[in-house]
């Protein structure tokens, strides 16, 4: 499978998705259950990635620069920096620790 | 005049012209508000995507089709842990991110579906901002103001950021010196953010990431994720952690 298939297959199911919801004559999610699995969902998904992008290294668990930029972007969150501002701190973090460390 | 629900006006007041321009003003103070902000951040998507491996064009047709941040940093941040091996795993998890995106159809399409070339255009702007400045206006004609303003100003935005940012992370040659990996963290910590309000959230959110940590030595980069989210399916089934039932 090259870029581009993993690309269209994403974006092809990605974009059904949105659309399946317009299609859908009565609301399956809108029933209790699954809109609330499918809220949490987004909330694991996100929680997942977190921690495979902070302290992965392959198949590996590390600890690095990563971790203190990812401390310093909650920081910014919880006094409601925007997204972008926490983003780029978070990188000017790491960069600045394996520049200096 | 526009129809109110019922029970809006509590007094028996009849909103006059000038609240309807004033809540119309604020539909569209919200709708661009929300999306420069939001387009803005489309910079860390195209430089995090080139990092990861992904060409320019790549990047850009992300953009333009998948259209859905939490998927597209998804794909590219499973892409940059496991490469080509991950591509399935990588799949999986940006489509499980957008079946949120179903739930929010189903409930913008009374509101501005129509013929199917509008539910098309609708559906491809359906995303976390435009649905929740739409949902957030108490007259529907500025409901269906605030979902296309906001779609279309994200929409606009976020592909010219995200050309910005590829090109921007395609001159920066080594992306991890700069950070960028760093910053992917940081990305899916912004988008988490803003769904922690509930303790039934912050308890799924805690025990998706112990179970990532713990899976990750033992199974193929991308895998974590998917296994993660089973925490959510367990939680959200038997309804575990709520505590609004014992308020």
């Amino acid at each position: 499978m090259t870029t581009w298939h993993l690309i269209l297959i994403a974006s092809a199911a990605t974009l059904a998705l949105k659309l399946g919801g317009y299609l859908v004559p009565v609301g399956f999610l809108e029933r209790e259950r699954p809109a609330r699995i499918a809220d949490l969902l987004t909330v694991a998904l996100l929680a997942a990635l977190i921690v495979v992008q902070t302290l992965g290294a392959g198949q590996a668990l590390v600890v690095d620069a990563r971790v203190p930029a990812l401390i310093v972007a909650a920081a910014l969150y919880a006094i409601r920096a925007p997204f972008i501002v926490a983003v780029a701190a978070a990188a000017v973090v790491a960069a600045a620790i394996r520049a200096f460390g | 005049m526009e129809e109110r629900p019922a029970g809006e006006d509590a007094a028996g007041l009849a909103p006059d012209a000038v609240d309807e321009a004033l809540e119309r003003s604020r539909a569209i103070r919200e709708s661009v508000a929300v999306g420069v902000a939001t387009a803005i951040y489309g910079i860390s998507f195209g430089a995090l995507s080139v990092a990861a491996g992904l060409d320019v064009w790549q990047t850009v047709f992300l953009s333009l089709v998948m259209f859905t941040g939490g998927s597209q940093f998804a794909l590219v941040g499973v892409l940059a842990a496991g490469g080509a091996a991950a591509g399935g795993s990588a799949i999986a998890t940006a489509a499980m991110l957008g079946i949120r995106n179903v739930v929010y159809g189903m409930r913008m399409k009374p509101l501005v579906g129509g013929r199917p070339a509008r539910n098309v255009l609708a559906a491809w702007i359906t995303i976390d901002e435009s649905t929740a400045v739409a949902l957030a206006q108490k007259l529907p004609g500025n409901a269906r103001l605030g979902f296309w303003l906001t779609g279309a100003i994200v929409f606009v935005g976020w592909n010219l950021t995200t050309l910005a940012g590829a090109l921007i992370g395609d001159a920066m040659g080594d992306t991890r010196a700069w950070g960028l990996d760093a910053a992917a963290g940081a990305a899916f910590l912004g988008l988490l953010w803003p769904r922690l309000k509930r303790f039934q959230a912050g308890a799924v959110a805690v025990g998706a990431a112990v179970v990532a940590a713990i899976v990750m030595p033992f199974v193929m980069p991308g895998l974590p994720v998917l296994i993660a989210a089973l925490v959510a399916l367990l939680v959200g089934w038997f309804n575990l952690f709520d505590r609004r039932r014992r308020a």
